[in-house]
């Protein structure tokens, strides 16, 4: 999986491709941790436009995102989320946790 | 008890992180026969996804080991999917099948279990502790209106 990010004005935007699943998680979290820790968002939003596949490794990735938009104040919104990666957000129950537009 | 398979196939791969994807593609290819719809695929690929990474993490957490897939096409448009390994097995497989139990860290996220239960229409669990696991799942396919047209 690939990961692409944008910073403006202290709202980041990252963009994630691919196939989100364990063997790409480690790598996604460990670059989603250096983008944020750089940018210091008020605003995090993660982008599913481009996942072509998603298993629990992604809930994993969106519910570090949140608590550590959490620790810095700031807020997580994760949007244009294709339908297999909607299913598994709601058979964990995350849209509860998470906004997800 | 086993019903007959129409058809199936067996496929073995060392625990290596970069073999779920292919193991994901190898159990489409063979759904496929059954006619799914893209949905059903869908369904059945985070399912195999689960419990594959599963295998990986838990079966053999500091080891190479082998995961094996059984596939079984049984009457009544039944897909029957079997992940087996020879790992560290699971003490507690109530406990692991909770939502949100997790010994894997933060990069887990305990939901795998429960992924699998809500894709699929049946999931079992057997597991001894240093012998292994095996996963269990069956889904049915809904038929098609137009099938053999």
């Amino acid at each position: 999986m690939e990961l692409e990010a944008k910073s403006v004005d202290r709202n980041l935007l990252l963009e994630l491709k691919g196939d989100i699943d364990h063997h790409g998680a480690r790598n996604a979290m460990r670059e989603m941790e250096l983008a944020v820790d750089a940018a210091l968002p008020r605003k995090l939003v993660l982008d599913l436009n481009g996942v072509t596949f998603m298993d629990s490794s992604g809930i994993a990735l969106i519910l570090w995102a949140q608590q550590r938009m959490q620790l810095l104040d700031g807020s997580l919104l994760v949007c244009n989320v294709p339908p297999q990666a909607k299913r598994v957000l709601d058979a964990a129950g995350i849209s509860r946790l998470v906004t997800i537009r | 008890m086993r019903t007959k398979a129409i058809n199936e196939v067996s496929l073995e791969f060392p625990s290596r992180s970069c073999n779920e994807g292919f193991a994901r593609s190898a159990v489409a290819c063979f759904a496929a026969q059954l006619d799914p719809t893209l949905n059903e695929l869908e369904d059945i690929k985070t399912a195999v996804s689960e419990a594959v990474t599963n295998a990986i993490v838990h079966g053999y957490p500091e080891t190479i080991g082998n995961v094996q897939i059984k596939l079984r096409v049984c009457s009544g448009n039944v897909l029957e999917l079997v992940v087996r390994d020879h790992g560290k097995g699971i003490p507690d497989v109530e406990k692991a099948r909770e939502p949100m139990f997790t010994t894997g860290g933060e990069e887990r996220s305990g939901m795998g279990f429960t992924i699998m239960e809500s894709f699929m229409d049946q999931l079992t669990v057997r597991s001894t502790p240093g012998k292994g696991t095996t996963v269990i799942m069956k889904k049915k396919l809904a038929p098609r209106v137009n099938r053999g047209q």
